[in-house]
């Protein structure tokens, strides 16, 4: 009989040899004479733990890890196809602590499957949110999305059943279904782990969100530094296609969608909705202002949804499960789970999905583990470029929208990225202004110029030039590009900045002047 | 060689992939990134033959092109190095391993090696924050970079 062995198809996998592992196990069980079957599956999330090789057992899945191809002799010798003692032997998948205290809900499937086969998909769950939303009046869709209390899990935390209530009561011949699967915040790989691991879970919140909408077409924005991606999300619409989800009768109802994938091309700010929906129709992607809301006049001036891959991967088990199911987990307004990402100088960096409420310190030091390095965490940056870093003073501050917001930063799309103390945060609030300055797209002038002054400002403060009053003029400058920028790369970049600024001043002390260290 | 053919070639090959494209809505971008695929860069000539095609102006297409990182105006050594410079990269060291990369290469950013194999290009995020430095060399990933293993990846693709 032959035994399944799993090695992930992940970028993350790749990045660290998963093709050579996996050829490698080929090679040996020909070697040896045994039956083994290769499935390629997701990552289950457990980074450093990568390559991971599962096993089936009669147990559930042995998993190995990290291996890599030097390794895969010595775990035949160890008989790891029957489970077998070995020092990359971490026992059962599901029982590893950073696996086992998890509450997965979108990322279900991710790491078990075969991320293209829809075998697996129906096996595990899928479509039956679909199917119960085929069976629904759309505006019953709509409610059950608003009273599941989801947000959206692009960064901006608006609740999603509104934004697809507006898009839902306007009145076009055409709307779109859009999916900004531009993921470019450092410290975030949510997006990109569940469009390789899981691609059907998207097509489906997709194809939901077009039923709910009145939507027939759907584009899905994908940023170009991810192509394995971009491949398996294109591979995974054309077996949607031949399979009937999508099309002129989704699973033979009344009901048209189709979809297609596009590619960015390296412009940060494409991330932003407006700037996002200028990009798909082949423009510059400058920022356009608001009103007029994309959910009215958004793709080629129709209405539009424009949604994060969370949000929309997230809609399938709400409406498999029921919105009561999904609102029962979090706290306060946040509801749900939330798939964070541990980065950085990190131990047990990865995935993480759990219900909000967990506190900042938790997730650093007990969930991952504190700094590879082995050095004390100084600083952590939340929420991508545009977010505030936090000193270990505030990791008691509670993971949902409003605590974060309370104490100066923001979720975004729950990137946690650690540095430990030999991060100087001078430079970490000139590389913020810096980033800023590179990707503006240059619509309004705060952030344009702002950018720009900003570094210069930086510049000047490391130097010992006019410190206080160029600190002053820095948080100034600051809070002109917080209120007067059009969008969140102008308005947010203050964040990091300013909380660089605020919990480490310490780092902005005038350098000691060479002469009086002599 | 006939400079004169190779260019009406060229100009041909344009006009094809505009055409592929035609059917979608907003073909520029998907029409730019298969130029570029083919020839390595997008031309002057080519916006030329785009704008027509597609019935913009010449500003239009060299506006969107200029606007996004990805599109080049002359092409780039036999294999692309990307080496992420982002937030959760410099947690664990990538700018001083791209001040070694740099050196061992001879070049600056965007530069390419004077025996045209190699361009290095800054890009800010791989999706590979946890398993930091990252990089990716044409289409292929790394992770967990130190110098030796960037150099041995660098010097694999060179032979």
């Amino acid at each position: 009989m032959s035994v399944t062995v799993f090695v992930p198809r992940d970028a993350a996998a790749l990045a660290v040899g998963a093709d050579r592992v996996a050829a490698a196990i080929e090679k040996e069980a020909a070697l040896r004479g045994v039956d083994v079957r290769i499935v390629r599956n997701g990552s289950r999330g457990m980074l450093w733990l990568e390559v991971l090789v599962e096993v089936r057992t009669s147990q559930g899945r042995v998993a190995y890890g990290p291996v890599k191809a030097s390794d895969v002799a010595s775990l035949f010798d160890a008989d790891f196809l029957n489970g077998g003692h070995h020092p990359l032997c971490h026992g059962l998948s599901k029982e590893i602590p950073f696996f086992k205290s998890q509450t997965r809900l979108t990322f279900a499937r991710c790491g078990v499957t075969d991320p293209l086969s829809l075998e697996d998909y129906r096996h595990y769950q899928g479509l039956k949110g679909l199917a119960n939303a085929l069976a629904m009046a759309p505006a019953d869709i709509v409610k059950q999305v608003t009273d599941s209390g989801l947000r959206g899990r692009g960064g901006a935390g608006f609740p999603t059943g509104i934004k697809w209530k507006t898009v839902a009561d306007a009145v076009a011949d055409q709307k779109y279904i859009v999916c900004n699967a531009d993921e470019g915040d450092s410290g975030t790989f949510a997006d990109r782990m569940i469009m390789e691991g899981d691609p059907f879970v998207l097509i489906e919140g997709m194809v939901i969100a077009g039923i709910a909408v009145g939507a027939t077409k759907g584009y899905i924005y994908i940023r170009s530094e991810y192509p394995h991606a971009i491949a398996t999300m294109g591979e995974a619409i054309e077996t949607a296609r031949q399979e009937g989800i999508l099309g002129s009768s989704v699973l033979g109802s009344t009901y048209a969608f189709d979809m297609e994938v596009r590619v960015g091309a390296g412009a940060y700010v494409c991330g932003e909705e407006t700037s996002l929906l200028n990009s798909l129709e082949g423009k510059r992607g400058v920022v356009r202002a608001k009103p007029p809301l994309p959910a009215l006049q958004g793709l080629f001036g129709k209405p539009t949804i424009v949604n994060n891959v969370m949000s929309l991967a997230s809609i399938p088990v709400i409406m498999d499960r029921g919105a009561g199911f999904y609102r029962d987990f979090g706290v306060g307004r946040s509801h749900g789970t939330i798939p964070i990402q541990l980065a950085g100088n990190l131990k047990h960096g990865g995935l993480y999905e759990t219900a909000f409420g967990l506190s900042l310190g938790q997730l650093v030091n007990e969930i991952g583990g504190g700094t590879i390095t082995g050095r004390p965490v100084k600083a952590v940056q939340v929420g991508g470029p545009l977010g505030a870093y936090f000193p270990p003073s505030l990791f008691d501050t509670i993971f949902d929208y409003e605590a974060f917001a309370a104490a100066g930063g923001l979720i975004g799309h729950a990137g946690v990225v650690v540095f430990d103390d030999t991060a100087d945060m001078l430079k970490q609030a000139r590389f913020a202004m810096e980033f800023c300055a590179v990707e503006s797209c240059g619509k309004c002038t705060p952030c344009r110029i702002g950018s720009t002054r900003g570094v210069e400002t930086v510049d000047k403060i490391a130097c010992g030039i006019e410190p206080e009053k160029n600190k002053a003029l820095l948080e100034d400058l600051c809070n002109t590009m917080k209120f007067g920028s059009l969008c969140a790369l102008g308005g947010f970049t203050p964040y990091p900045v300013m909380s660089a600024l605020k919990h480490f001043p310490e780092d902005f002390a005038p350098a000691p002047l060479v002469e009086a260290a002599e | 060689m006939n400079i004169r053919a190779v260019a009406v070639d060229e100009a041909t090959r344009v006009s094809e992939i505009v055409e592929s494209c035609r059917h979608l809505e907003g073909p520029l971008l998907p029409v730019l990134h298969k130029v570029q695929e083919e020839f390595g860069f997008v031309a002057e000539s080519a916006k030329q033959i785009i704008a027509k095609a597609l019935n913009l102006s010449r500003a239009d297409v060299h506006g969107v092109v200029t606007f996004y990182h990805d599109f080049r105006d002359h092409p780039a050594g036999r294999h692309r190095l990307k080496l992420c410079r982002a937030e959760a990269c410099q947690s664990m060291g990538c700018e001083s391993l791209a001040e070694q990369i740099k050196a061992k290469l001879g070049v600056d950013w965007h530069g390419t090696t004077s025996d045209g194999a190699i361009t290095l290009e800054p890009v800010f995020c791989l999706g590979l924050c946890a398993q930091a430095p990252a990089a990716m060399l044409d289409g292929d990933v790394y992770a967990r970079l130190d110098e030796d293993c960037l150099g041995d990846i660098l010097t694999e693709a060179r032979r």
